[in-house]
């Protein structure tokens, strides 16, 4: 298990750096919009006619909007594994982009330690294995408390 | 305020996970609405069908599909697709239809059969443009994670509490125990609801409606032919298919994220205060006004936000408004007396179609079981994955 190579589950949506990863977004450099995904051809924003994109991290971190579970395995595309472990699902709320960035909870979370308002924090976690890769993607967490 | 259109007949298939092909339900509706109205197929100008995405390609050429099933007539026809909210909007290609005087008579029809379990994607392959491939493949959000999502957020914002979500359920069960079109005609208990096993936290089991197999049909026409065929019926007054303005800050089904706030700041109006709110204003009526709602229920706790997207009142008040008995048959307002989502399941492009067939029986004073007295001004409301918005107003 060691020896698989960590590889993105989708590419370029995050930075791979383990220790301090960010989602990667895209900014209108006319009138200011952050997008995730990133958006690099138009601007959504109706009042604008931005055709010029800077690919920004997001911020790590955010205050929880609210959060359920998944109780069933998914339909495919998803891997689950055999037998299929639940897992918690968080959308937070980036202040600097106000925008509401979705992910699965990081394991080991319960549901009763989840409250709106708190801080989460974005870290990278495995979303499934195969033979050669572990495919890795973003997940949520309590932020550590200073 | 727009023109009205009048609803001559409607016709449903029962709901249920009959397994046959959507085509049958589809003209089995089509047939009961046409003898509702008393009009013959062959005077029929122009069909709407909704689209089923989930059937092959007559699925998304259903006007024609229906059309050819019901015996060519050199009708005109046209298909579309809303996701939830396309019964919607072939009531308003219809309508339209009828308004800008191409035609007199059209026959509205949506029908469909649909697999067990989640709704999955669509289309097959890796997909890593489409959002709705890559939610499930990335996130495993299903649909009722979002409506997980939007639950917990009642109970952290407003005190919601589980015993609030059940209490829904336990009204729709209610309500749909006479409807002969229902699939689901089992009264429950609150506590048989808790005791249902948890699909996406705080819904359970018995919360999250299921899919189904189902078929509904309206026949539509102008006034003037409506007055020489029938001293009496119910028109449609507004017809509501309003997408998001940017930037909608609520998130969405398939989405990843909602749209950044950081350089436009959202509207007043959100999205879904915004769906009703069109309709009303075509039918120039408000909230106030209305006798009956039909209310997309996909989960019990989604019926007590529409309260609030509709007006009957305001935000955080919903709870007090269904312990209250208010929206109850019997009470002032009474939402989803056909027992809704809840006991019928969805049927895609079928449902919105109900839901005005319901409001219709109830308008007229013939729905058994349910009937709610004295009803006027009917709303059906309902939103579809990718922006869809949906809400019919009836007017007796």
């Amino acid at each position: 298990m060691s020896e698989k190579k960590s590889v993105p589950a989708v590419e370029g949506w995050f930075e791979m750096d383990a220790k301090s990863p960010h989602l990667l977004g895209t900014r209108c450099k006319s009138c200011g919009t952050y997008f995730f995904p990133k958006e690099t051809t138009f601007c959504r924003n109706p009042g604008c006619e931005g055709v010029e994109f800077q690919e920004v991290p997001l911020s790590r971190t955010g205050t929880l909007w609210s959060f359920t579970s998944n109780a069933y395995a998914p339909p495919a595309p998803y891997v689950s594994p055999d037998p299929f472990v639940p897992y918690l699902i968080a959308a937070v709320e980036l202040a600097p982009e106000k925008m509401v960035v979705l992910g699965q909870v990081t394991p080991g979370v319960a549901i009763t330690d989840l409250h709106a308002g708190m801080t989460m924090e974005l870290v990278l976690d495995t979303l499934f294995e195969d033979e050669e890769n572990r495919h890795v993607v973003w997940k949520w967490k309590p932020a550590a408390t200073a | 305020m727009t023109g009205q259109v009048a609803i001559l007949g409607v016709g449903m298939h029962p709901w249920g996970k009959w397994g046959r092909n959507f085509v049958e339900y589809g003209v089995k509706a089509a047939r009961d609405a046409l003898t509702d109205a008393g009009v013959a197929w062959k005077d029929v100008e122009y069909v709407a069908g909704g689209d089923t995405i989930r059937n092959g390609y007559p699925g998304y050429v259903a006007g024609a599909t229906f059309a050819q099933a019901l015996g060519w007539t050199g009708a005109r026809v046209a298909s579309c697709y809303g996701a939830c909210a396309s019964g919607a909007q072939a009531i308003d290609m219809a309508r339209v239809q009828i308004l800008a005087g191409t035609c007199d008579v059209a026959l509205v029809v949506g029908a469909d059969t649909t697999p067990k379990g989640f709704f999955a994607p669509t289309g097959g392959g890796d997909r890593k443009q489409d959002p709705d491939w890559l939610r499930f493949r990335v996130l495993g959000a299903t649909n009722p994670v979002y409506f997980g999502l939007y639950a917990r957020r009642r109970m952290e914002m407003y005190g919601a509490t589980e015993s609030d979500f059940a209490r829904v359920k336990v009204k729709n069960a209610r309500h749909g125990l006479n409807n002969p079109n229902a699939r689901y005609r089992k009264e429950v208990t609150e506590e048989e609801v808790l005791a249902s096993p948890i699909v996406s936290d705080p819904l359970r089991l018995l919360e999250i409606c299921a899919t189904s197999d189902g078929g509904a049909a309206l026949v539509l026409t102008s006034m003037e032919f409506a007055r020489k065929h029938a001293s009496k019926f119910v028109t449609i007054a507004g017809v509501s298919t309003v997408t998001p303005r940017f930037p909608n800050t609520v998130i969405e089904m398939p989405n990843f994220a909602t749209d950044s706030a950081a350089s436009v700041p959202a509207p007043d109006l959100r999205f879904r205060d915004s769906i009703a709110a069109s309709a009303y204003a075509q039918a120039g009526i408000g909230a106030q006004d209305v006798n009956v709602a039909e209310v997309y229920d996909l989960s019990s706790a989604l019926e007590l936000d529409w309260y609030e997207n509709i007006g009957l009142c305001k935000p955080g008040d919903a709870e007090k408004l269904l312990r209250d008995g208010v929206t109850t048959v019997g009470g002032r307002v009474p939402v989803n007396p056909s027992g809704g989502l809840s006991c019928f399941g969805e049927a895609i492009p079928a449902q919105a179609i109900a839901q005005v067939c319901e409001l219709t029986w109830q308008l007229r004073g013939r729905a058994k079981g349910r009937q709610i007295e004295g009803a006027r001004v009917g709303v059906a409301v309902n939103q579809g994955l990718f922006g869809h918005g949906s809400a019919v107003v009836v007017k007796a």
